[in-house]
């Protein structure tokens, strides 16, 4: 048992007091054998690992040395490799990038191309073109699912104040598929259903009225004006501008068209206020802030109204009707979501 | 792309934006037709099959009530013809012995006489099949004998050469535990080989079997599968069963024997609107709303072959059903050639094949068929092979 205790510790003091001096000789001795192996290597056959080790304490003690011997050994190649670089100076090889997984993204076939004709021709035909070519502008209509709590009313209201030209109903119990008519011969061209589970709202349906498509988002992350922080005043009746970032394959495309066509066409720059949808991994998030130019290269941002982060479930073609609709694309976890690079939006 | 290959592509695609597309899985290409050259949405495709002669022609239907003729060994479209009549879109297209076949939405299915000159002559035949009509669908061992279906529109079976009535009249399935009437909604059809039987898919996920040989008018079979409406079918070469599709762009394959689930196909993402299985081989090609067209093997092992992003929403298919799926060894240029060059090949081949023509003495098969066309089957020097 000596001898093994020996064995195992390296010549570094340990508050295993008694002992010590005598294994210290014979790791010496260990140490003097196997010229500059390791004791560890010298006195164990090969294949040994510490996971083996039966005593947790000693167990424990072994990894936390070994680890710290890795940390040594990185901290020294990493000085090495700097001590290079100065050295070389302008030969140096670039750095080389670190992997993420947005940047080892799998590439989508469906990724739109800006000169592919066919595509324009797709894209300047679909439901959205009488919106894209000043035909309409949009009128929304908000609301919710029946009974809906607190949190969801307010959320609906600042949204009322984020998207200009809407109008909040509040919902009776009416079968969507009945509301769709009335909304339509009131010449609305959106509505947005916000879904409310157990108090907070979760969910979110967008349909593009005349007969145009509705997507079905899950809604999570939701902030109302009075949870965030360092928050501006409230926002003004101006036009916002809208950014759109990330909406790459021709899903994203469709879906973030339908975001453009909630907003009205001239944003009023004087108003300074912004709202984004940024798309990052599938996910998009929706920010509403107000922007100031301190000077030619500096802005401020105030965060203004509610923030919501979305998952697209599914984009059906038709307005709403998810029993008997034709669906354009449907999000199957088992089937989609097996490799963590691919995306879809 | 290179007309000349036109013909050997394996699969046609009609989309929504009324372009059709042929697609060379071997080669992995893709081409674009047009009538007009410029893609339009009042053409889209909404019907397509085989023309006479084999697989040489393509019949387009198009939502603006025009057929048009495509020729896959030119790679261009022919001519067209409206033929108007009824309101809606085509729902079936078919062709026999000259004859053109068409059925739109509201229930007009008219036979129309098919000469290539562009005037709508009035119809040969005219029936009223009832409105809502979803499929009208030919039975390829009767070409005479069509079936149609539709929301609220039972099945029917109509023999163009007999009586205005229809041959067999489904009727409607018994009051369910609840004594309602069970709602109708045939999306599609197929007629069984060898057996008068006929199986439809409804939009309650509903797959029927009828016989109309048997006393019974109700269906032999009924299976369900999913929960949402089927919108695609297709029989599987040699064994009795069906593959259907619904519209969350699920597929199954389901046993016509017993009415039980076989197995399900995964890949695709939106409603399924196209599906034809190969007539020998075990492949499966489906295209749907999501853009993609996909090839699937059907048994062992079961899964994707081949996947084109065709940027347009697909609206129907024709799949070749030709044995040899590689291109011919002898044709007279090789894909990797420019495209200049392969037009002054074809120029040249020609010359050839014509100076060949004369020295056999064939005039009186040269003067009804296009030239080009009798060359390139003289070259191939395949014995009583049908036609690519």
């Amino acid at each position: 048992m000596e001898k093994t205790s020996g064995s195992r510790k390296k010549a570094q003091k340990r508050k295993v007091a008694t002992e010590e001096p005598q294994e210290t000789a014979i790791v010496k001795d260990g140490a003097t054998e196997s010229g500059a192996q390791p004791p560890k290597a010298s006195v164990f056959p090969p294949g040994f690992s510490i996971s083996e080790i039966k005593n947790k304490q000693r167990r424990h003690l072994m990894f936390t040395r070994w680890k710290q011997q890795q940390r040594k050994e990185k901290l020294a190649a990493k000085k090495k490799l700097k001590k290079e670089r100065e050295a070389l100076g302008d030969k140096a090889p670039p750095k080389p990038i670190p992997k993420t997984i947005d940047n080892q993204r799998v590439y989508d076939e469906t990724t739109v191309d800006p000169t592919d004709e066919e595509v324009a021709y797709d894209e300047a035909t679909d439901e959205f073109a009488s919106y894209f070519n000043r035909q309409t502008s949009p009128k929304i209509l908000i609301t919710t699912s029946d009974r809906p709590h607190g949190r969801t009313v307010r959320l609906c209201e600042q949204l009322s104040t984020v998207i200009p030209n809407s109008h909040v109903y509040y919902r009776r119990g009416l079968a969507l598929k009945k509301i769709i008519p009335q909304c339509i011969s009131r010449d609305f061209t959106d509505l947005i259903v916000i879904n409310e589970d157990r108090k907070t709202p979760n969910g979110l349906i967008l349909s593009h009225l005349p007969n145009g498509p509705t997507a079905h988002f899950k809604m999570s992350s939701v902030r109302l004006r009075k949870e965030l922080k360092r928050k501006g005043k409230d926002p003004t009746e101006h036009i916002p501008e809208i950014i759109l970032n990330n909406f790459t394959t021709r899903l994203g495309h469709s879906i973030g068209r339908m975001f453009a066509s909630l907003f009205p066409h001239d944003p009023q720059f004087i108003g300074r206020q912004v709202a984004t949808f940024h798309n990052q991994r599938d996910y998009i998030f929706f920010r509403f802030h107000r922007y100031i130019f301190k000077s030619e290269k500096k802005v401020g941002i105030q965060e203004l109204g509610p923030r919501f982060t979305l998952k697209l479930r599914s984009l059906q073609k038709g307005t709403f009707d998810s029993k008997y609709g034709e669906y354009e694309w449907v999000h199957k976890p088992r089937e989609m979501d097996t490799s963590r690079r691919k995306f879809h939006l | 792309m290179a007309t000349t290959g036109a013909r050997w592509n394996h699969v046609w695609v009609g989309t929504e934006t009324g372009i059709l597309k042929g697609v060379n899985l071997q080669r992995k290409q893709a081409a674009n037709f047009t009538a007009t050259g410029q893609p339009r949405r009042e053409e889209a495709v909404s019907a397509l099959c085989w023309g006479a002669g084999g697989e040489t022609q393509i019949l387009v239907g198009c939502v603006d009530r025009t057929v048009k003729h495509f020729s896959t060994e030119e790679g261009r479209f022919q001519g067209q013809r409206h033929c108007p009549g009824g309101e809606g879109t085509f729902r079936g297209l078919a062709q026999v012995d000259g004859t053109l076949i068409t059925c739109v939405d509201s229930g007009i299915l008219r036979v129309w006489r098919d000469n290539d000159k562009e005037i709508s002559s009035d119809p040969l035949l005219e029936l009223r099949v009832g409105p809502g009509v979803c499929r009208m669908r030919q039975n390829p061992a009767h070409p005479h004998v069509v079936a149609t279906g539709g929301k609220e529109n039972a099945l029917k079976v109509w023999d163009l050469q007999g009586s205005e009535e229809p041959v067999f009249r489904a009727k409607n399935v018994r009051n369910d535990w609840l004594d309602l009437r069970v709602p109708i909604w045939d999306q599609d059809i197929q007629f069984l080989p060898e057996s008068q039987k006929l199986v439809t898919c409804t939009g309650y996920h509903q797959v029927r079997v009828y016989d109309p040989a048997s006393p019974q008018r109700r269906p032999v079979l009924e299976a369900t599968y999913g929960e949402h409406p089927l919108t695609a079918m297709t029989l599987t070469p040699g064994s009795n069963s069906v593959i259907v599709g619904n519209t969350h762009g699920q597929l199954a394959e389901i046993d016509l024997r017993q009415g039980r689930l076989l197995g399900c196909l995964k890949g695709l993402a939106g409603s399924v609107r196209g599906l034809q299985c190969h007539p020998s081989k075990p492949l499966l090609a489906s295209c749907g709303l999501d853009r993609m067209l996909r090839v699937h093997r059907i048994r062992n092992p079961r899964g994707l072959e081949h996947k084109v992003y065709l940027k347009s929403q697909l609206n129907c298919l024709l799949l070749s059903g030709r044995d040899n799926w590689e291109d011919e060894p002898m044709e007279p240029q090789e894909p990797q050639k420019p495209k200049n060059l392969s037009s002054e090949d074809a120029e040249a081949d020609e010359l050839w094949a014509s100076l060949e023509a004369a020295a056999k003495r064939k005039l009186p098969d040269r003067e009804q068929t296009p030239g080009a066309f009798q060359t390139r089957r003289r070259k191939k020097k395949r014995p009583g092979s049908t036609s690519p």
